[in-house]
């Protein structure tokens, strides 16, 4: 998109309103995924393994079926006959093995069979009624156990064409990337270090459980209501897996209770369907926040090794990244991205990545906030803080010496337009927090983080109201205030005010089909597309204006809400507002509407830098986070406040990341934490104030600058506290999460 | 087995309803009342999504059975609004952007007007521990907290 084709002076854009879903959202009224009800609606509940791995040897569903409150039973036999495929390209088959169990289960949690009765308790107790033989078999949970040569098979023929010769079939995926000579990189190096890393899985935790309710008849026809990030996408696989056409299943989006990446893809719904289709009534079904945990998507986890050259003046010379991606018993885990993101904030000669993706005995991991990016920044960010320590040298300085900028090519290839990443830096070193005296046992980190940012299959109508008020139609399901980001953009192209737009997440039987809400997509896909679908309608004001002027519509320009005669014609007629030319328009040519579709390729990659302060009790091991800054890249923030709120909820996410949050399996295989009391997610009293800088660096691949911002507030954190930590505690901590018994060891044995 | 019969008042209104003794009062509230503000987060006790308060005390419905309910005076999120006119902590909540997704949302209104009515001006320490008992995941609480804290100033200036 051309330069002079960019908007830089906004009258609504900038502006901080008041969201349009608030009322409803205070007021208990808005309608989330478990809110829903239908006439003669079931109720579903779903049977789970017990086991980590286990061969299914029986079902006997016939004493659950005989209780009268019990409408239907299904288990995988009820499912559509999808083809499996290695890899990623299998992925239909993958969601309906992870939807509901074939051969085998296997994880702790895996559905193997589900029930529809009158009331939810009636389908709780019948689901005891169910008899299942297992024959357990061995099972493995860690990613480097999952590689060894001695590992139980999770599924032959998974790996796709990516992965070498001779790795052990767990191994589905390899990526390798980078350029120039690494080895002669190091030989150039006053300094080389060489360290290990290790994350835990984490959940993305949103307070809402899936939950659903789906109709389907025997027709091919249905309806299906659900909480998440894509309807369309919930379309397309509920579609597949019950082997019915798309387009006879209408998907409408409820309002969604926080997703984070965890709601991108499919659980209950397609089985709350097939229990509709065998019982011909409309069937509801909700997880408990232990189904959430247990069988629902949390990150990978991570094994990682990193290897850097550095010259005394803090240049890098070169580095090397190797990172171990488990994602559970399926392909999928983001060991391409880690590996491809570790590495991009930095203007490198000499770089290489390889990525694993790797299965374990675990639910089948789904994105979260950057998918794949914090382990690696993790990793990278801490072995360059020791650096600096061991060379004196200050951290914030020697990312600034190595800064990746315009022209700079990427670790992971192409070369980057404009990036904002040297103002991140150059922000957080002029900021109050980075030269603030620190408190005996605090200390202090930073680190950079990279996220690439993502456009997606877009369709967004605007149509126009007699009395000038407009409705516009998005499909990106409104995770963190996207509505009225929405309308403030419409109400700038438009020239009318943000309250004369209403803005809804229309259902798949009223647009083209939208990709989901995620790769902080949102403002700037469907904000390209509500901009040109403004455009499209203004076009329209246009042409019905000179047609009443009876002068050319080059002559007319669209001016603060109002068509302007201009050119030769400039001063002819009065201005024409909006309202005045939809009052007549069904007598000057019919309804007038906006509308866009596309894939938009220019979504702008984002950094962010973030500052910590952390203070660690020597006696317990108890970490405080006494002072948090983000600064990070937002292209232009549409509406301020929203965008704060995506950089404090990254950061706070990525703090319990860092010191609390772990999914912990026993030696049997299970998840011994699936509830909020065990696995703890930050509260309250855990967290300060997130302090906030806003750095506009605008995208060129957006008609008003903008740049994702939900994802890359997560990526820095866990190093930055990793930094201060390590920093306060006076060594250096390798696994996350820092918990105090973590900390404690770590003192220990440091002496 | 067979149901009770249980009378309360929920937000000023008598009613009545029919429950299994197993079903807690956040089951009661949303599948017999239609009060579907309240929300189930966790059903342990843990989120505080379902956060209401009975006879003037903050609890979390789903710790309770809707048996217990009789006779109490149970207010949720959906009592909070006089009428057509919000309450001061649910206009700054819209104003301040103090949820994202809004699923804590009504739990926290009730727990924070819960705290204001004991502690009309409580520091920010003693804001966080009140609704440490109420989890969100979306906002980093940073902005739920400044809204707390400007209500009850707000309230205290009017009063």
């Amino acid at each position: 998109m051309a330069l002079d084709d960019r908007k830089t002076d906004f009258t609504f854009v900038g502006t901080r309103p008041n969201r349009p879903d608030g009322l409803d959202k205070v007021t208990g009224r808005a309608k989330f995924g478990a809110d829903m009800s239908a006439p003669g609606m079931l109720h579903g509940a779903i049977l789970r393994s017990p086991h980590a791995h286990a061969r299914i040897v029986k079902i006997d569903t016939s004493k659950a079926e005989a209780l009268k409150d019990v409408k239907a039973v299904v288990t995988r036999a009820d499912f559509a006959d999808v083809p499996f495929k290695p890899g990623l390209a299998g992925e239909f088959w993958n969601v309906l093995e992870n939807v509901m169990a074939g051969e085998k289960a296997l994880y702790d949690g895996h559905a193997v069979a589900a029930v529809a009765a009158t009331s939810a308790l009636a389908a709780r107790d019948a689901l005891k009624l169910i008899e299942v033989e297992y024959e357990v078999l061995p099972h493995v949970t860690d990613v480097d156990k999952a590689m060894a040569p001695d590992a139980p098979v999770i599924r032959e023929g998974a790996a796709d064409y990516s992965v070498p010769e001779g790795m052990h079939p767990n191994v589905v995926r390899y990526h390798e990337s980078g350029h120039g000579d690494v080895d002669a990189g190091f030989a150039e190096a006053d300094l080389v270090l060489e360290d290990s890393f290790v994350t835990e899985a984490t959940h993305q935790g949103y307070i809402e459980p899936h939950a659903c309710l789906g109709l389907l008849g025997n027709d091919g026809k249905g309806e299906l209501w659900c909480t998440t990030q894509g309807h369309w996408i919930a379309q397309k696989t509920c579609a597949a897996l019950l082997g019915i056409e798309t387009s006879q299943l209408r998907v409408t989006a409820s309002e969604i209770g926080g997703g984070f990446g965890g709601k991108t893809t499919v659980f209950i719904e397609p089985v709350a369907l097939a229990l509709s289709r065998k019982a011909n009534r409309p069937v509801k079904l909700v997880m408990t926040r232990s189904e959430v945990f247990r069988a629902t998507g949390p990150t990978a986890s991570a094994s990682m090794d990193i290897k850097i050259g550095m010259k005394k003046d803090g240049t890098i010379t070169a580095a090397r990244g190797e990172f171990r991606l488990q994602g559970g018993a399926f392909p999928g885990a983001p060991g391409d991205m880690t590996a491809m993101c570790a590495f991009a904030a930095y203007n490198l000669t000499n770089v290489k990545q390889i990525g694993y993706d790797v299965m374990a005995n675990r639910p089948k991991q789904a994105a979260y906030r950057a998918p794949g990016a914090p382990m690696g920044a993790f990793a990278v960010e801490s072995v360059i803080d020791e650096m600096c320590n061991k060379l004196g040298l200050d951290p914030i300085e020697v990312r600034l010496k190595n800064a990746a900028h315009e022209g700079t090519k990427a670790s992971y290839g192409p070369r980057y337009e404009r990036i904002g990443l040297v103002e991140t830096l150059e922000a957080a070193k002029a900021h109050p927090h980075y030269s603030a005296p620190l408190k005996p046992g605090q200390g202090r980190g930073v680190s950079c983080g990279f996220w690439f940012n993502h456009g997606g299959e877009t369709s967004v109508t605007l149509a126009l109201s007699e009395d000038g008020s407009a409705q516009l139609m998005v499909g990106t399901p409104d995770i963190g205030g996207s509505r009225a980001s929405m309308a403030l953009m419409a109400a700038e192209v438009l020239g009318i005010p943000y309250e004369n737009i209403r803005v809804t997440v229309a259902d798949t039987a009223t647009l083209g089909y939208n990709d989901v809400s995620h790769g902080s997509r949102v403002t700037y896909a469907s904000g390209l597309a509500t901009i040109k679908a403004a455009r499209h309608a203004v076009e329209k004001l246009c042409e019905r204006a000179a047609a009443k002027w009876d002068i050319p519509v080059e002559a007319v320009k669209w001016e603060n809400g109002c068509a302007v005669p201009s050119g030769p014609n400039a001063g002819d007629f009065d201005p024409m507002p909006l309202a005045d030319i939809t009052a007549k328009m069904g007598r000057t040519g019919g309804p007038i509407s906006g509308h866009f579709e596309a894939t938009p390729e220019g979504a702008g990659v984002s950094f962010g830098t973030h500052i910590v302060d952390a203070e660690v009790d020597p006696e317990t091991g108890k970490t405080t986070i006494t002072r948090y800054t983000v600064i990070q890249d937002a292209g232009k923030a549409i509406h301020p406040t929203y965008v704060e709120g995506q950089f404090q909820g990254g950061a706070a996410q990525g703090i319990g990341w860092a010191l609390n949050e772990e999914y912990i399996y026993g030696e049997d295989g299970r998840l011994q934490n699936s509830i909020f009391l065990d696995y703890r997610i930050p509260v309250a009293s855990d967290l300060p104030m997130i302090d906030t800088v806003i750095v506009e660096v605008p995208n060129p691949g957006h008609p008003f600058g903008v740049r994702g911002v939900g994802e890359t507030g997560i990526v820095p954190p866990l190093a930055a506290i990793a930094n201060a930590v390590s920093n306060a505690a006076g060594v250096r901590m390798k696994q996350l999460p820092m918990s105090p018994p973590r900390i404690l060891a770590a003192l220990k044995d440091n002496g | 087995m067979s149901k009770l019969h249980v009378t309360t008042t929920v937000n000023g209104d008598e009613v009545d309803f029919l429950c299994d003794p197993r079903e807690t009062l956040l089951d009661c509230l949303r599948d017999k009342l239609n009060l579907t503000g309240a929300k189930e987060g966790c059903g342990t006790g843990d989120c505080g999504a379902c956060s209401v308060t009975v006879d003037g005390r903050l609890v979390c419905s789903c710790l309770m059975l809707g048996a217990e309910a009789e006779g109490k005076t149970i207010e949720t999120v959906e009592g909070i609004a006089d009428g057509d006119v919000l309450h001061p902590l649910q206009q700054k909540f819209i104003e301040h952007a103090a949820l994202q997704c809004g699923i804590c949302t009504p739990g926290i209104l009730v727990a924070a007007k819960s705290l204001l009515e004991k502690n009309p001006n409580p520091t920010e320490e003693e804001t966080r521990y009140w609704l440490a008992g109420n989890l969100c995941r979306c906002t980093g609480y940073d902005k739920i907290i400044r809204a707390v804290m400007e209500t009850a100033e707000e309230l205290r200036e009017a009063s």
